[in-house]
Formats: C-alpha cells, sequence, structure tokens
C-alpha cells in the first residue's frame, strides 16, 4: 500500500438554487478516488455550506495515484427524486507525489458543470502520505518531475539532458461508443473528461518510468497532445526532455549558480568547424585562438539560400503497421562523412530535444529548420493495449527528421515538436526542429558533477556568434546557400539566412528589434474520400510548404531581417481547403550578412507599360524596406569590415529566387541569372498570381507605434521589461460566403483575418504602450466546411521605453540571467564586477546590446577571485546536501521545514507576492478574497523570481449548451467557457499554494456548434506549471537580499 | 464571409471605462461604436470600425457576464471567474450603483413597486434618460431598498457594507431609500426648483434626528422610520402656536432680537406668525418675498433661541430637535 490520500471537504459558497421552492439548495458532497467513494452530510437549506467533513482517507497504489484524479461531486439532496448534479471538481494530484512540488492542495475550487458551467466554489483540502516504494519492478514513476517549461526551469539547474521521450496512450472515446445514444450529454461529457485524464495520468506515468529508466528525474518541455480522431478513437500522446536537474537552493538561483558555471564553460568549441569538433578536447580551441581552422582557407561560394529541409509528405493507407512507407529524402541531400565522436547522441535512437533555449555553452551550431510531414488515413483502432500503429507513424516521421539533420551535418534536433491536424479520416502528422550540434558534455554521465570540475575549462567561452556557424562542411554542402565568414567573429563560415525553431539564444547579438513575421496561405481543394482524399492532399503539401516558405522568405527580406527564431509552421486540413500558417519572429543576426533587397524582375522586358508597373512596385517595395528598417531600427554595422580587418568575406554572389523544395531547386537555380543588381532577391512577376503576392507582401501592417510583437519568448532587442503582464486568449471564426472561391481570394481573407486579429490586440492592449507582444502562438483549423478558426494565445508586457535603444551598460548581466534561464549563470556581484571589462570587450564594433558574451566573459576576467568564490560555494553546497540527506527521512517534517523555509524567504523578501503554505495553511477559509493568479505563455514573469515549481497544470475541460441564444450566441458560450477555464485553472495554481502559471498554452480549442438546434460544444485543453514566485527588488540590490535569504534559510531548508 | 465568433479574454479582464459607461448609460452596441468613433479613439489610434466593433462587442458580453455578480458587489470580490484587481473592482461597482440626478429626482418618494416600474418610459422620454439605464437605477434602488429592509444597524453604514459603495453614495441611497419608505412627496411643482442634492441633505439630516435610530441603535429599520415618540411629542410643540400668550410673548422676543439687524425686519414681523414651519407656508412665501439667505439664517436663529428664553415653554429638548433639523433643512432649501 504505497500510499494513502485524505481529502477534507470545508465549504462551499455561492451555489446555485436547485429548490425553487426555497430559493436554496440541501447540498452534499461525494469524494469518489478510484472505486472507493465517501459522503459528506447534506447541509439543508444552505447556499453556502459549512460541511466541515472528516478526513476521507483512500488507500492506494502508487500507481493508480498517478492515473486517477481525485472526484468531487456537489449534488443536492432530494427526498423524493434522483439527487441533482450541481456540478464537479476533478483535482489532479500528481503535483503531491513529488517531494519538491506541492505537498497540500488546499483551496476554493471552481464547481463545474459540463452543461451550466461554473455553479458556485468549494474548498477543498487534500493531502498525500507515501509510504517509500523498494520495488524494483514497480509501475509507477513518482518523483518524476514534469516541466511545460522549453527550457531549464529557473531555479534548478541541468546535471545531464538525457534526451528524448516519448509515448502514446489510445482509447475508444466516449463519444462514440454505443452507450453515448442513451446517456444524457453530460454523462457523456463527464466520462470523456474523466477518461482524458485518466489517460493523461496514465501516459506521465509512463513516460516518468522511461524517465528513470535513462537515469532522470524530469521531464522539461513536456508537451502533451489529444488526437480526437473520432469514430476511430482517442490518442493522448506526449513527449519531452528527459532531464537530470538539481534543485538550485530556493531564492539564491543566481548565486548557486556559481558552482554550475565551470561546467558550462566548455561549451567553447563554437568556433570550431564542426568536422574537428572531435573529442580531442574542443576546449583547446577557444575562439580567439583557432586562425588555422580549416574552414577559412577553403572558400566556397555556393549559391540559393536556404537550409531548410522538407520532406515530401509519405503516403500511408489505412493503420496497417508500416508498410512500405520510408519518406523520401528531401532532394539531392548527401549524406555526409563524419568522423565525429558525438557518441553520447549517436548512440540515441532520436536525439531530440523539445527544449527551445539552453543553457550557455550547450548549443554549438544551428543547421536549420527540417520537418516532415505525412498523411494517414485513420482506421478503427482495434487493440487499445497495443497502439503500435501510431506509434509506428510517428516512429517514421521522427527517422526522416533525424536523417534530415543528419543531412544538414546535425546530429541532433532541438525545439522539436509534433502536431497533427484531423478532418474526417484523413490525418496529417507533422514534424519539425532544428538540426543542430550539441555540447556533448550535457550528455555525458558525469561529466557536470561538481567534484569533477576542472578549472581549466574556465576558458573563454564560445563567442555569441557561434551558434550561427555553419554545422556542415561547406565542400560538402547539403544544399545550395551562400556562405561568409561571420560578421561578427570573421573566422568561420555563416549562412546568409538562419531559419530555426528554436528562440534566440540569450547571447546572440541583434541589430535593431525584431518582430512577428507570418506567412498564411489558403489551398483549395475538391472534397473526397479516403484514398483519393488523402493523395490529393498530400500532393498539395510540398507547394504549400514551398510558398509559405517563400512568402517568409520575401517578408524577411522585407523587414530588412536575415534570421528567424521560433518557426511554427501549421499546416491545417478541412473538407475542402488546405490552410498553411507559419509564424516566427524575424530578427538582424549582427553575425549574418546584411539581407539584400527585393528586386523585381518582369517576364516580359520592351512593354513599356509593363515596365512602369514595375518600376512602381519596386519603388513601393524599396520605400518599405526603407521604413522598416527605420521602424525596426536596423541600422547595420557598416564598418565592421574595416574595423576587423582580417579576412574579408568573399564577395558575396547574387542570391537568388529561393527555393526551399530541393525538388524544384534544380530547375529553378537557373532561373534569374540574368536579372537584377547584387545582393538582390529577386522576384518575378510574369502572372497576376505573382502580383497578387506581392501586394500581399506589401499589406502587412507594421504594429502601430508603441508595439511590438513576436512569438518567441521575448522580443530581441527589448531588454528592460517592467512588470506589467496580461495573458489573453482570443478566438475568431470567419464563415466564408458560398460564392465560388478562388485560392486567391481565400488567401487575401485568411490574411485578413489574422491581420485584423492583430489589429485588434494593439487597440485592445494600448493602455499598456509601450509593449510587446510576446509569444504569440496562433493556431488555424477547418472546423466545418465554411469555416476558418483561429485561436491565439499570447502575453503583452511592457517595458521601459528609455531604454530600449541601448541596453544599459550596468546591467547587461541581470539581464542576461532573466534571459538564459537564470541557471549556469554567473552571479551576480561577479557580473557587477567585470561589467566594465564586459563593456569594453563586447563589440565596439557594432555599438549593438549584446547580451551575449558577457557574463562568460566575465570569467576570465577575475579568475582567481571566481575561483575563491567557487570554494566557499561548494563548501556551502556541501553543507545543504548534508540537510537534503537529513531533511528527506521523514516526510512530514520535511514539509514543515519546507514551509518554515519558504516563509522565511518571504519575510526577507520585500515584497511577498507568493503565498507560502504556511501563511496559507493559518489563514481562515472565510471570505478572504481571491489571490492574485499571473498566467504567462513565457517561461518566467518579468520582474520576478520563481522560487519554486509547485507541478504541472494539464487540464482537459467540455463545455455543451443547448440554449446558445440565452448564453449570448457562440462568442457569448465560448467567451464564458474560456474565462471558466481561466478561472479553473488560477484556481488551481491558487490551491496548490501558487501565485503564477509559466509556460501556459491553450493546446486545443475545438468547437462544434449547430445554431439551428441552439447547440454548441466545446473542449478545450490546457497547461502550464505552477509556480511560487517573487518580485524581484532592484536588480542591483538583488546579490544582498539573497544572501540574506540564504543565511536565513539555509539552517531550516532541509527540503530543497 | 462574416465573423461568426469573435471574443478576447484577458487574464486580468479588461474593462474600458469609458465603453463602461457608454454600456451603463443604455448604448446599443452600434450607437456605442459610433459614439466611440466620435470620440476620437479611432485617429488616436489608427484602428478601424471592425476593430472598434470588435472590441465594443467583447466589452459589452463581459459587462454582462459581470453584471450578476455586480447584484451582490461581496460577491465580486471572491468570485473566481473574473481576475478585477480591487480598485477596478471599486469603479465598477461605483459606477454601477451611480445614478442620473434627473431620473432620481423624478422616482424619489415614489414606492419602487412594479407599478412605478411601467412608468419608466415615461420618465426615460421626460429625463433623456435611456430606458436601459433607467431600468438599472430602478432596480438598484430596490434591491437596495430590499437588502436594508431586513437588516439592523445604521442605514448608511449598512448600505456601504453591502454594497461596497462609497460614503458619498451610500448616503445618497440612504436618502433614496428613506424618501422610498415614507413617501414623501418630492414631485409637486413647488418643490420643482429642489435637487436631489436637497433632498439628500434634508434626508441625511431627519435621518440623524428624527428617526428611531437616533434614539436607539439597535432596532430594525431604525434608520427608516422616524420616531413615533418623537412625533407625539411634536404635537406638544403645537402650544407655543395655539397658546395665545406663548404665541405673543415669542413673537415679541423674536421682534426685539431683530429689530434694526435687517432692513427686512418689517416682513419679517409680519411674517412671524409662527406656524409650524410647512414648506408651502414658510419658504414660499419668503421666497416669493426675496429674503437673503442669511436674512432667512438670522431669522431662524433667533426665532429658535427666543423659544428657550419663554419661561412657560416646557418643551426645551425637543424642541431643539425639531428646530436643528427645520433650519438647517430651510438652509438647504432656501435657494433659487
Amino acid at each position: 500500500m504505497p500510499g494513502k490520500l485524505k481529502a477534507k471537504i470545508v465549504a462551499g459558497r455561492h451555489l446555485p438554487v436547485m429548490d425553487r421552492a426555497s430559493d436554496l439548495t440541501d447540498a452534499f458532497v461525494e469524494v469518489k478516488f478510484g472505486n472507493t467513494t465517501f459522503k459528506t452530510d447534506v447541509c439543508p437549506k444552505s447556499l453556502n455550506p459549512q460541511w466541515n467533513s472528516e478526513w476521507f482517507k483512500f488507500e492506494v497504489d502508487d500507481e493508480d495515484l498517478q492515473d486517477e484524479p481525485l472526484q468531487i461531486t456537489v449534488l443536492d439532496h432530494d427526498t423524493y427524486s434522483a439527487n441533482d448534479a450541481i456540478g464537479k471538481v476533478y483535482i489532479d494530484i500528481d503535483p503531491l507525489l513529488c517531494s519538491e512540488a506541492a505537498s497540500v492542495i488546499s483551496g476554493w475550487f471552481p464547481i463545474y458543470d459540463t452543461i451550466h458551467g461554473i455553479r458556485g466554489e468549494i474548498n477543498v483540502l487534500v493531502k498525500v502520505e507515501l509510504f517509500n516504494d523498494l520495488n524494483r519492478f514497480r509501475q509507477s514513476s513518482c518523483g518524476v518531475k514534469f516541466f511545460c517549461t522549453t527550457s531549464i526551469p529557473r531555479c534548478y539547474r541541468a546535471a545531464m539532458v538525457h534526451g528524448f521521450v516519448e509515448e502514446l496512450v489510445v482509447n475508444e472515446d466516449p463519444e462514440y461508443q454505443w452507450i453515448d445514444r442513451i446517456r444524457t450529454p453530460r454523462a457523456s461529457n463527464e466520462a470523456r473528461q474523466r477518461l482524458i485524464s485518466l489517460m493523461s495520468g496514465e501516459l506521465q506515468r509512463k513516460i516518468g518510468l522511461k524517465v528513470l529508466e535513462m537515469g532522470g528525474n524530469a521531464v522539461v518541455g513536456y508537451l502533451q497532445c489529444f488526437d480526437l480522431e473520432g469514430e476511430s478513437g482517442l490518442v493522448v500522446r506526449a513527449i519531452g526532455t528527459a532531464c537530470t536537474l538539481d534543485k538550485l537552493s530556493s531564492g539564491s538561483a543566481p548565486n548557486t549558480n556559481t558552482h554550475v558555471h565551470p561546467n558550462t564553460a566548455p561549451a567553447s568549441n563554437a568556433c570550431n568547424s564542426p568536422s574537428k569538433d572531435g573529442k580531442e578536447s574542443p576546449l583547446a580551441h577557444g575562439c580567439r585562438s583557432t586562425h588555422n581552422s580549416p574552414v577559412h582557407s577553403a572558400c566556397s561560394s555556393q549559391r540559393l539560400s536556404q537550409n531548410f529541409s522538407v520532406s515530401v509528405p509519405t503516403l500511408i493507407f489505412t493503420g496497417m503497421g508500416s508498410g512500405g512507407s520510408a519518406g523520401k529524402e528531401a532532394g539531392p541531400l548527401k549524406t555526409l562523412l563524419r568522423q565525429q565522436t558525438q557518441t553520447a547522441l549517436e548512440q540515441r535512437e532520436f536525439p531530440f530535444f523539445t527544449l527551445t533555449s539552453f543553457p550557455p555553452g550547450f548549443l554549438v551550431h544551428v543547421g536549420g529548420v527540417v520537418s516532415a510531414r505525412s498523411v494517414k488515413l485513420l482506421d478503427r483502432i482495434h487493440n487499445p493495449d497495443e497502439p503500435e500503429t501510431r506509434d509506428a507513424w510517428w516512429e517514421e516521421i521522427r527517422q526522416e527528421i533525424k536523417s534530415h539533420a543528419k543531412a544538414l551535418g546535425c546530429h541532433a534536433v532541438v525545439g522539436y515538436s509534433e502536431s497533427t491536424s484531423i478532418c474526417e479520416e484523413v490525418c496529417i502528422l507533422s514534424a519539425s526542429g532544428t538540426a543542430a550540434i550539441l555540447n556533448p558534455r550535457y550528455m555525458r554521465e558525469g561529466c557536470l558533477d561538481i567534484g569533477s570540475t576542472d578549472h581549466r575549462f574556465e576558458e573563454p567561452s564560445p563567442p555569441s556568434c557561434g551558434f550561427c556557424h555553419i554545422p556542415y562542411d561547406e565542400l560538402n554542402m547539403p544544399f545550395p546557400a551562400q556562405l561568409t565568414y561571420c560578421y561578427h567573429c570573421r573566422r568561420q563560415k555563416v549562412p546568409d539566412v538562419l531559419f530555426t525553431t528554436i528562440d534566440m539564444p540569450p547571447e546572440a547579438a541583434v541589430t535593431g528589434k525584431g518582430c512577428l513575421i507570418q506567412a498564411r496561405l489558403c489551398r483549395l481543394k475538391k472534397k473526397a474520400q479516403g484514398e483519393v482524399n488523402a493523395t490529393a492532399i498530400s500532393n498539395l503539401l510540398p507547394f504549400m510548404e514551398y510558398e509559405l516558405h517563400t512568402q517568409l522568405m520575401n517578408k524577411l527580406k522585407l523587414r530588412s531581417m536575415n534570421a528567424l527564431f521560433g518557426l511554427h509552421i501549421q499546416i491545417s486540413v478541412g473538407e475542402n481547403m488546405l490552410l498553411g500558417l507559419a509564424s516566427a519572429t524575424g530578427v538582424y543576426l549582427t553575425a549574418l550578412p546584411a539581407p539584400g533587397g527585393i528586386q523585381i524582375a518582369g517576364k516580359t522586358p520592351g512593354d513599356l507599360s509593363n515596365e512602369h508597373h514595375i518600376l512602381t512596385i519596386q519603388k513601393r517595395i524599396n520605400d518599405t524596406i526603407t521604413k522598416n528598417k527605420e521602424l525596426y531600427q536596423i541600422n547595420p554595422p557598416e564598418l565592421t569590415e574595416e574595423v576587423v580587418g582580417s579576412p574579408i568575406p568573399e564577395p558575396r554572389q547574387r542570391s537568388r529566387l529561393f527555393r526551399s523544395h530541393s525538388e524544384s531547386s534544380d530547375e529553378l537555380s537557373e532561373l534569374d541569372l540574368s536579372h537584377g543588381k547584387k545582393d538582390a532577391f529577386v522576384l518575378e512577376i510574369d502572372d497576376t498570381d505573382a502580383v497578387e503576392d506581392i501586394h500581399s507582401l506589401l499589406t502587412d501592417a507594421p504594429p502601430p507605434t508603441g508595439f511590438y510583437s513576436c512569438n518567441t519568448e521575448i522580443m530581441p532587442g527589448i531588454y528592460n521589461w517592467t512588470t506589467g503582464v496580461q495573458m489573453f486568449t482570443s478566438v475568431r471564426v470567419f464563415r466564408l460566403s458560398n460564392a465560388n472561391l478562388t485560392n486567391q481570394g481565400l488567401n487575401k481573407i485568411f490574411t485578413d483575418l489574422c491581420e485584423n486579429l492583430l489589429k485588434s490586440f494593439y487597440f485592445k492592449l494600448r493602455s499598456m504602450i509601450p509593449c510587446c507582444l510576446c509569444h504569440l502562438n496562433f493556431t488555424v483549423a477547418v472546423p466545418e466546411e465554411e469555416l476558418i478558426q483561429v485561436a491565439v494565445t499570447a502575453v503583452a508586457m511592457t517595458f521601459d521605453k528609455d531604454q530600449t535603444q541601448e541596453k544599459p551598460a550596468d546591467k547587461p548581466v541581470t539581464k542576461g540571467c532573466s534571459e538564459t534561464e537564470e541557471q549556469l549563470q554567473f552571479p551576480l556581484e561577479l557580473c557587477a564586477d567585470s561589467s566594465s571589462i564586459t563593456t569594453q570587450t563586447s563589440s565596439k564594433i557594432s555599438g549593438v546590446p549584446e547580451s551575449t558574451n558577457v557574463s562568460p566573459r566575465a570569467a576570465s576576467v577575475d579568475y582567481g577571485s571566481f575561483a575563491d568564490r567557487c570554494s566557499t560555494w561548494l563548501e556551502l553546497l556541501r553543507l545543504k546536501a548534508h540537510t537534503i540527506r537529513r531533511g528527506s527521512v521523514k516526510t512530514s517534517r520535511r514539509t514543515q521545514s519546507l514551509a518554515h523555509s519558504v516563509s522565511s524567504l518571504e519575510r526577507s523578501s520585500p515584497l511577498p507576492e507568493g503565498r507560502s503554505r504556511s501563511l496559507r495553511s493559518n489563514r481562515s477559509f472565510g471570505g478572504s478574497s481571491v489571490p492574485v493568479v499571473k498566467m504567462t505563455p513565457l517561461s518566467f514573469l518579468p520582474g520576478t523570481r520563481i522560487i519554486k515549481y509547485l507541478g504541472i497544470i494539464n487540464m482537459f475541460f467540455i463545455r455543451e449548451t443547448t440554449s446558445l441564444r440565452e448564453e449570448g450566441g457562440v462568442s457569448g458560450f465560448l467567451h464564458s467557457f474560456i474565462a471558466e477555464v481561466f478561472a479553473m485553472v488560477r484556481a488551481h495554481v491558487a490551491a496548490l499554494g501558487g501565485n503564477a502559471v509559466v509556460s501556459y498554452s491553450m493546446k486545443e480549442c475545438v468547437l462544434m456548434e449547430n445554431p439551428n438546434k441552439n447547440q454548441a460544444q466545446c473542449l478545450i485543453n490546457v497547461s502550464g506549471d505552477a509556480v511560487i514566485c517573487v518580485i524581484e527588488t532592484d536588480q542591483e540590490s538583488m546579490p544582498s537580499t539573497i544572501n540574506v535569504v540564504q543565511t536565513c534559510s539555509s539552517g531550516a531548508d532541509g527540503a530543497t | 464571409m462574416a465573423v461568426e465568433l469573435d471574443v478576447f479574454v484577458g487574464n486580468t479582464t479588461i474593462m474600458d471605462e469609458e465603453v463602461y459607461q457608454l454600456w451603463l448609460d443604455g448604448y446599443t452596441v452600434n450607437d456605442a461604436v459610433k459614439v466611440r468613433m466620435e470620440g476620437g479613439v479611432l485617429e488616436e489610434f489608427e484602428a478601424s470600425a471592425d476593430v472598434l466593433l470588435s472590441d465594443t462587442m467583447d466589452q459589452y458580453r463581459t459587462f454582462q457576464m459581470c453584471e450578476r455578480l455586480l447584484h451582490s458587489p461581496a460577491k465580486l470580490a471572491n468570485q473566481l471567474l473574473f481576475q478585477i484587481p480591487p480598485h477596478r473592482q471599486a469603479i465598477l461597482i461605483e459606477r454601477y450603483y451611480a445614478f442620473d440626478d434627473a431620473f432620481v429626482r423624478e422616482v424619489l418618494g415614489k414606492k419602487l413597486s412594479k407599478g412605478t416600474k411601467k412608468d419608466l418610459d415615461d420618465i426615460s422620454a421626460k429625463t433623456s434618460v435611456t430606458l436601459k439605464s433607467c431600468r438599472r437605477q430602478f432596480d438598484n434602488f430596490k434591491r437596495v431598498f430590499k437588502v436594508v429592509e431586513e437588516l439592523k444597524g445604521p442605514l448608511v453604514e449598512n448600505i456601504r457594507q453591502h454594497f461596497l459603495l462609497s460614503d458619498k453614495l451610500a448616503r445618497d441611497y440612504a436618502a433614496i431609500v428613506f424618501f422610498a419608505n415614507n413617501r414623501f412627496e418630492t414631485g409637486k411643482r413647488k418643490l420643482q426648483y429642489l435637487t436631489f442634492q436637497d433632498f439628500a441633505f434634508c434626508a441625511g439630516q431627519l435621518i440623524n434626528s428624527w428617526t428611531i435610530g437616533a434614539v436607539d441603535n439597535m432596532v430594525e429599520d431604525m434608520d427608516v422610520d422616524l420616531d413615533k415618540e418623537f412625533l407625539q411629542e411634536l404635537k406638544e410643540l403645537k402650544i407655543l402656536i395655539t397658546d395665545k400668550d406663548l404665541l405673543d410673548q415669542h413673537k415679541s422676543l423674536v421682534c426685539t432680537a431683530l429689530r434694526g439687524k435687517t432692513k427686512a425686519f418689517n416682513e419679517m414681523e409680519a411674517r412671524a406668525n409662527f406656524k409650524a414651519f410647512a414648506f408651502e407656508t414658510f419658504i414660499e412665501p419668503c421666497r416669493s418675498d426675496r429674503w437673503t439667505a442669511s436674512d432667512m439664517r438670522l431669522y431662524l436663529t433667533h426665532y429658535t433661541n427666543s423659544a428657550h428664553i419663554l419661561d412657560t415653554f416646557k418643551h426645551q429638548v425637543v424642541w431643539d430637535r425639531y428646530m436643528g433639523v427645520i433650519k438647517s433643512c430651510i438652509f438647504k432649501m432656501y435657494h433659487d
């Protein structure tokens, strides 16, 4: 009996009136876990009942603890007829199973009914007592921590990154079972909610087991998705990155980082040509010493610009295993013979990482985006216990991704994600990521142990430009690309354009600011069934992919930028059309060459009117580019070449009409030889399509003054965030008129839809100016034949306008810390010491803000004192380790001391926004006002420090109505549903003792409506990490504050 | 092609005060959009009419969803559905319970019944306050009335605690409740020149001095009903008028005191017939005779004080309680 779950029902409030006669309610509560049910007494005639029940105890396996939710049902007692259900609360008790997360769940939960929405609130207390389980063959994985955050969570450090974990479970969808014909919609919805909750629990447990097998203790970048396959079933799948995380003592994150740093420094092979960074210590080659790198001598002048590899979608019919399905590799990609000993990675089946930002030094080089799609026909899942078919599908796609990465000379894929789009029986599976070379140190056992730290590694770490340098062999390029010497270090080759799916590395140097770049595309297709339909779709996909890519490229050039981060391409399938939406954040990377302009060329020279037309368009384009340069403050450092002198880059070839698709690249590469000036990107207008394209290119309105937008965590080029945060979700559905729509017409509608949404956001959030919309996440769907649905979740964050121009010199490191996830960083005081030096060294070349080399270089600046500090820190850590061991003996004591440490921390932190558990347990349950819970899709809240992760939030809700008109139509219905979902997320976080949700995302928002029947149904799935964060005071004073915190808490914090 | 669905939900509920006011004032979405367009938000922010419409719809929906909570403002603070910062909550409530003086002037003293509610369209036409807004205000009055009806303790305090209103607004509501309860007619033509604030002041005075609550503070309805004992005692004051001796004595005392201090003395003397101060019989004639405010003040002061000098006049306490209120009410009401 490995665990005891205890629950207590305290009180209810704001209950609905269930008895019309008395205007009151006779409420009681059923508490159910697994197959055991307890009931409270009936609290007669009250809308604010006080049950104050005994502790209901469930003795259960920890396997069940992981899978099952605690189910609380509030009912109205009725003497004569059946009791009426008021609503339910599902509580995921997973956070209680991990000693480092929450220890009690206590608070007000909204009572939710799938038909009526929120109906009052209930106050509940839940605790878990876990007994030690020594069974080696156990099925549970209690204690493995899960994080949605796609970076190493702040207040942890990564001792080791093990790699990719994935799992999927399938089941029949209750909505499609025969029984659904005879049960009420409520019963059906609840069955579905419960099933999905169970399945996610099971999935998490299974992934946890895999992590334990790998020797890890946490999953970072956990991404769980549902595939509602309709008749054929329900798939819940998840991917993540297994890690071994060490907790930094709470509250002292920046300081303790010191220990860690020496280990991160060795990542200094960035400047080496990848062909060299073998096992013989790459560390010897700091970037300043690698003059003889072979790359310098061999200069190639390859053309054509893209590092983007697309798989031709592979088509497999039926779900009968993976018959003859290997995906074609994109184009003439030659496998590179590489004598690398990246053993740690090569041995792995899938060297994938769901992380999008990394500890400094982890990411060595970035190759480019790799993606693969595949169209499948769904078939009933016959045996839910063996989901092989689905597994095989994904396996295939992952293999394809892996081979693409290889072709790019990379041994790993980072920023990896998977998604599906389903319409009837057709399903598009997509996967994408960024091919990269990683520092193998993070993957090797033990190499990051503090004991083995060698101070030799205290080397100059990679320059800010390291990740831009090409990972592939330039003589043997996987695709035609145009290389130049890095504009930053002048030693390595860089491509002219870089596309990635990750966040911009914090050390990267950018010129000016970034902006959101979107490519939108609609393609009509004929309605069809089965294989014909699937074939039609898979034939369309490459063209869509290609066109989206062209659009992105054009828009990037138009903004005078040269790199995309956070690229996310979604292709959504409907009955009669396909929608494609690519979003990314464009920036001007200082290390990459300046993008050329866009050159318009006519097909028929000599035609005067046409010439004139072309001239006007050309002028408009040039004007736009100039305007954009001003808008995004892009003033490329023209002087660079003189300053650095030495290896002058090859005169660059004219770039050509870009083709992403390798198949087409052969023929097309010849196209534009005769046109245009150097460095120009040539667009040919030979038909109306092209004209349309150019028009659409120019219609993207820039955000209004005071606004910026991006889809990455933070906006490149903005550093001084203030604390204003507004997370929002917006959904729009467009009904297309029945008229004969052309592709162009559709494109325009779709583009306008997206643009108008953005404009709406700017308008609504105008009071926050100056502000930036971050992590703009668009999701498109075609819920019905003539409907286009766009859902957006993002956060608006304010920043200090005065300082945006330049990063303040004395603060670079604090910024660095906040951007680089705070782990593996320098203590602040150290940074302060070295900041002056930093500013000197960090490029005068451009005068461009550089978050970059700051911290790594700081290390080499003051080596001695640093080592000193290290040893003292080590001392302290050892002391801590000791307390940990002691603390883990007894559960009860641990919680106690934890509460203590948190509260002592709060006492010392000037603005204790985070409510600690100790505070909460003392608090009366009466009408205290509702605690504020902030939500953000980012991994942090500006101006605050996360002191504790309380566990993952993963919730799935269904809402249905049969009185759509009365609820204000679909808009009213969805508006209140989204508000309810937010409320329930906040309530759960607050009950865990948290005050914020980070890495929040809405994975699914499926809306079905039938206005004629006055009905609608909606499913929403959200996830995120519940955290406690405290307001950070003045950044300068932080180190001292923390010291205080540490001294006062170190005595008691056995739990940390 | 049409927008079938369009929602925007923020974790912190976004509310534009301007739109809230338009909503409260009973504007339809389209009218509100028009007003906003004229207000120049568009130029200020390069937005299109579509954007404005979408925003207005969103906000209207939010307000409608909040309205249920605003009916019992205490719920707003501990509900979980909307995350609204406390100062915003206060603004929402205060604005929701605010009313138009023109409207309240029409309803003041009337029974807050269904019948009156049916007449709201007439009032709406007369005051040019939209019917929707009239209904909200009327319902607010009724709601407050119903809640405090059953409560013990001081009226103003009850209102303030139950509806989380500012002191000023709570006092105004107390006045409305007081008038509604006592059905003091305020609609007479001669009273038309008086504003709601005049009445509110008087109600405040009456509540403070003449109700049961002024004597005993733990009775139900204590601030709504006038102190019956006191009203009884008032009858005894009539002696001042009915007893010829006393009347003459008092009159001469007042006249002596006033002599030479004002040029309007003659008229005052004539006026000093010392009837009980009903409105028509005192203020109205004085107004037509154009007494100045200071004359009035002087006169009333002496009138009150002189009574104390009368040896045979035994009801000094009641007289003070009576005259204190009368005096301040008349001061307040005595204006153009």
